[in-house]
């Protein structure tokens, strides 16, 4: 695992401010991710998640407050945070005219893989995900299912710290969503940090702890028991809606 | 209200949809539930005279989707999908041109669509390109409805939108429903199966089973069981291969597992705690929608009669 050996902890907010304008996408958000943990980021739509998530990934300035990840600053060191987290949207970002060979070569590429290194990430992951017989296809003829595997795994390819997962399961079957979620339980078994958003509440039981964005805040943060328990819901579902309702 | 026979449509070598056939009656809210590239934009497609089926039949309201497509489209109303108003006109011009379109007004048809409209009513002058993803939704549904159709047809209404704007999109379809107005649905949540009055559950290209959902949910066959444990990866991983095993998936909290016979809950309790498990709870569990559907699924990919 790679990232600053000296980090203890995957994600650092604290007072985390982003206004554009007079509007608080952000505001004053603060909380920590531990390693190897898997950490629900929920909110309605419009409530800041994709703000918050360029911020920590290094690709938007906070207007204020303090950010770790990776053990990394993310005013002065924006380009290791780069090279330290994967990241994966819900439009799978893989060159649909490209291989599946091609893929992963393209992104072991760009993060500094060695021909060797790549050459076995490839025999590895059309072992792992069953792709033998789309060897040879371009990936816009994979099954979404199958598209969705392989993009989770070229996100992963550089053996990133943190991986951040926005909506990864929008659209799939059943079968490949829990498919899906299996993998995520198995990178975090292996210490990877996971940091997922979802509109699937089932999902959000999957993960050690979940945050409720509301209006650029935070108002909630606990495991999922402990978040039932504390709005006497009997699901996750319930929860959110409390919140979200006001 | 109506009738599909047999529709088949390919591209390329993609067979899109391998014969479809259902009725569905006036004042139903009709749903179709599948994940994506099951067929569900395909055959709205078909049903709303966009596309023509390689094979097969579609009446709707008594017009022929082929022969009678001038006049059916004014009687159907469609969302598709993708937001497909113009992001450049204000909330209130796109209504406009899609009345003009119709020969209507919007105060001709405003009782109509008030229920919904009137949530955005406040944002009228903004332009449709800077409205939120539930404000978009809206106004796309108060677009599809303003010149009174028959039926609707609502393509994936609410992938994409959080859990509180699904269950508000919901409550306007039911009132809708009240008016009299066939509603056709797809949606890839399986949990929106229940607020339909039948449904067709779609993958593949084929239909895997259609009913009321409560009666497609009966005919499961396995004893299903909730099963929680410390370590819930293990836990899956362990159940999978045992010799009960139909399936084990993991379900919010539980992991669901499909025994192929009846089993004491003591016994498997005991088993687990040997194989390291700790804080181990099994319930014994009606099936849902998604388990039902998740049966059927691995029935019709194996090949079975379904």
């Amino acid at each position: 695992m790679v990232g600053n050996k000296e980090h203890t902890k995957a994600v650092i907010v604290k007072d985390l401010v982003k206004k554009f304008g007079d509007f608080f996408a952000n505001d004053h958000l603060s909380f920590e991710v531990d390693r190897g943990e898997i950490f629900g980021f929920l909110g309605a739509n419009g409530a800041g998640k994709t703000t918050a998530i360029k911020i920590l990934c290094g690709l938007s300035h906070p207007t204020s407050g303090e950010v770790t990840v990776a053990g990394y600053d993310i005013y002065k060191q924006r380009d290791l945070i780069k090279q330290n987290i994967g990241y994966m949207s819900q439009k799978f970002s893989l060159y649909d005219d490209l291989s599946i060979a091609e893929n992963i070569r393209f992104y072991g590429g760009i993060y500094g893989l060695s021909r060797k290194q790549i050459k076995e990430k490839t025999i590895e992951y059309i072992e792992k995900l069953g792709l033998q017989a789309f060897r040879k296809s371009l990936v816009k003829e994979l099954p979404l299912g199958f598209k969705q595997k392989l993009a989770f795994s070229v996100a992963i390819v550089h053996n990133p710290a943190i991986v951040f997962l926005d909506e990864p399961t929008g659209g799939v079957d059943p079968i490949t969503r829990r498919q899906f979620w299996e993998l995520i339980y198995k990178e975090a078994a292996e210490g990877k940090t996971i940091f997922v958003t979802t509109h699937y509440m089932d999902e959000a039981e999957y993960c050690d702890r979940v945050s409720i964005m509301v209006d650029g805040r935070i108002e909630a943060l606990d495991g999922p028991k402990q978040l039932k328990e504390q709005f006497g819901a009997k699901t996750m579902e319930e929860v959110f809606i409390k919140l979200a309702r006001g | 209200m109506i009738q599909i026979k047999n529709l088949h449509k390919s591209f390329a070598s993609i067979q899109a949809l391998k014969g479809i056939t259902v009725d569905i009656a006036e004042g139903e809210l009709f749903g179709f539930i599948g994940p994506d590239g099951a067929g569900k934009t395909t055959l709205f497609r078909i049903l709303t005279s966009l596309m023509l089926a390689d094979q097969g039949s579609a009446i709707v309201a008594n017009l022929d989707v082929v022969n009678d497509y001038k006049e059916l489209r004014t009687i159907l109303g469609y969302m598709p999908g993708k937001f497909s108003l113009y992001q450049d006109l204000s909330v209130e011009e796109n209504l406009n041109f899609f009345a003009g379109i119709f020969n209507t007004t919007l105060k001709e048809n405003y009782e109509l669509i008030k229920p919904i409209y009137h949530q955005i009513e406040p944002f009228k002058k903004r332009r449709a390109g800077a409205l939120s993803g539930g404000m978009k939704q809206k106004l796309a549904l108060s677009c599809a409805l303003i010149h009174k159709p028959k039926v609707l047809f609502l393509d994936e209404p609410t992938t994409g939108v959080d859990a509180v704007s699904r269950k508000e999109f919901w409550e306007m379809l039911q009132s809708l429903k009240k008016m009299g107005i066939t509603i056709i649905v797809s949606t890839p949540y399986m949990d929106e199966a229940a607020l339909c009055d039948r449904i067709a559950l779609i993958q593949k290209g084929e239909l895997l089973d259609i009913d009321k959902p409560e009666h497609i949910i009966s005919r499961y066959s396995h004893f299903l069981y909730g099963v929680k444990a410390d370590k819930m990866y293990e836990l899956v991983k362990y159940l999978r291969v045992h010799p009960l095993a139909e399936s084990a998936y993991l379900f919010g909290e539980y992991v669901h597992f499909a025994s192929k016979d009846d089993l004491e809950i003591e016994v498997l309790k005991e088993e687990l705690e040997q194989a390291n498990l700790e804080d181990v709870e099994i319930v014994r569990l009606d099936a849902n929608i998604e388990d039902s559907f998740m049966d059927l699924m691995q029935k019709a990919e194996k090949g079975e009669q379904l």
